[in-house]
C-alpha cells in the first residue's frame, strides 16, 4: 500500500532527494493529506512544504488539486509553479 | 501531433519544410520560436539550466495540442521542446501549427504557447552573476492562459 512520490525543481533540492516510496496510512487519502503529512515530518520536508511556498502537484503524470484522491501505486510528483517555454 | 523533449538544437527550417510535406491541404502555417535571453529581472543571465518531469512532460505537450484540435479548425501542431544546459541566444522551444486558412492557426499557435507556459512542466534555473536561481512563474504567463477560458 504504497506510493511513488517525486520532486522536481527547488522541492527537490530543498528535500534533497529525487523522489522516495511512500507508505499509505489510513488518514491519507488525498493531496491535502499527503502534504500535512510530508510537512509535519519536519526538516527538510518542513522546509519544502513550507505554507509560504507555491507548490503544485500531479498524481499519475496528470496537475492536481489539494483534493484529488490519492491510492496505493499512484506516482505523486510535487513541484514548484512551471517556467518553460 | 508531434511532440519532442531533447537537449539538441532543432532546425526551424527543416522541421517546417517536414512538417508541411506532411498534407497538401494545408495552406497556412504559424509558428512561434521562444529563445533564451541574456538578461532577467535585471540581471546579467549568463546561461540556465532546463529540467523536466520525463513522462509527464509528453502527456501534458500531447494533451495541450489535443485541446488546440478541439478548439479549432486546425490540421496538426509540431512542439519541439529543449531541456539541459542552455545559453543566450540559443533556441528554447517551437511551436509550428498547420491549417487550411490563418485564423485558426495564428490563435492555436498562440493558445499552445500560452498552456505550455502555465501547464507543462518545465522549471529554469538561471546563472547570474549573483549565483544560480530558480525562475518564478509570472502571473502575467496565467493571465495570458486564463484569457482562452473568457466568455
Amino acid at each position: 500500500m504504497s506510493i511513488r512520490i517525486l520532486y522536481f525543481g527547488r522541492l527537490r533540492e530543498e528535500m534533497g532527494i529525487a523522489g522516495e516510496m511512500f507508505e499509505l496510512t489510513g488518514d491519507v487519502g488525498d493531496v491535502q493529506s499527503l502534504r500535512a503529512r510530508l510537512a509535519a515530518r519536519g526538516g527538510s520536508s518542513a522546509t519544502a512544504f513550507d505554507p509560504g511556498k507555491a507548490v503544485r502537484v500531479s498524481v499519475n503524470q496528470d496537475l492536481a488539486r489539494n483534493n484529488t484522491p490519492i491510492k496505493a501505486g499512484d506516482e505523486i510528483a510535487f513541484f514548484p509553479p512551471v517556467s518553460g517555454g | 501531433m508531434p511532440v519532442k523533449v531533447q537537449q539538441e538544437d532543432f532546425d526551424v527550417g527543416a522541421e517546417i519544410a517536414a512538417f508541411r510535406r506532411a498534407d497538401p491541404g494545408i495552406g497556412a502555417i504559424a509558428s512561434f520560436i521562444g529563445l533564451v535571453r541574456d538578461v532577467n529581472e535585471g540581471d546579467a543571465i549568463a546561461g540556465m539550466s532546463l529540467e523536466h518531469y520525463p513522462g509527464m512532460t509528453e502527456k501534458a505537450l500531447a494533451g495541450i495540442i489535443d485541446e488546440a484540435k478541439q478548439r479549432w479548425d486546425i490540421i496538426d501542431a509540431l512542439v519541439i521542446h529543449r531541456v539541459g544546459a542552455l545559453k543566450p541566444l540559443d533556441q528554447i522551444v517551437l511551436v509550428v501549427v498547420s491549417g487550411a486558412h490563418r485564423g485558426a492557426t495564428f490563435a492555436a499557435c498562440e493558445f499552445i504557447m500560452d498552456y505550455l507556459k502555465t501547464r507543462a512542466p518545465f522549471w529554469k534555473k538561471e546563472q547570474t552573476a549573483q549565483g544560480a536561481r530558480w525562475v518564478e512563474a509570472r502571473a502575467s504567463d496565467d493571465q495570458a492562459a486564463e484569457r482562452w477560458n473568457q466568455d
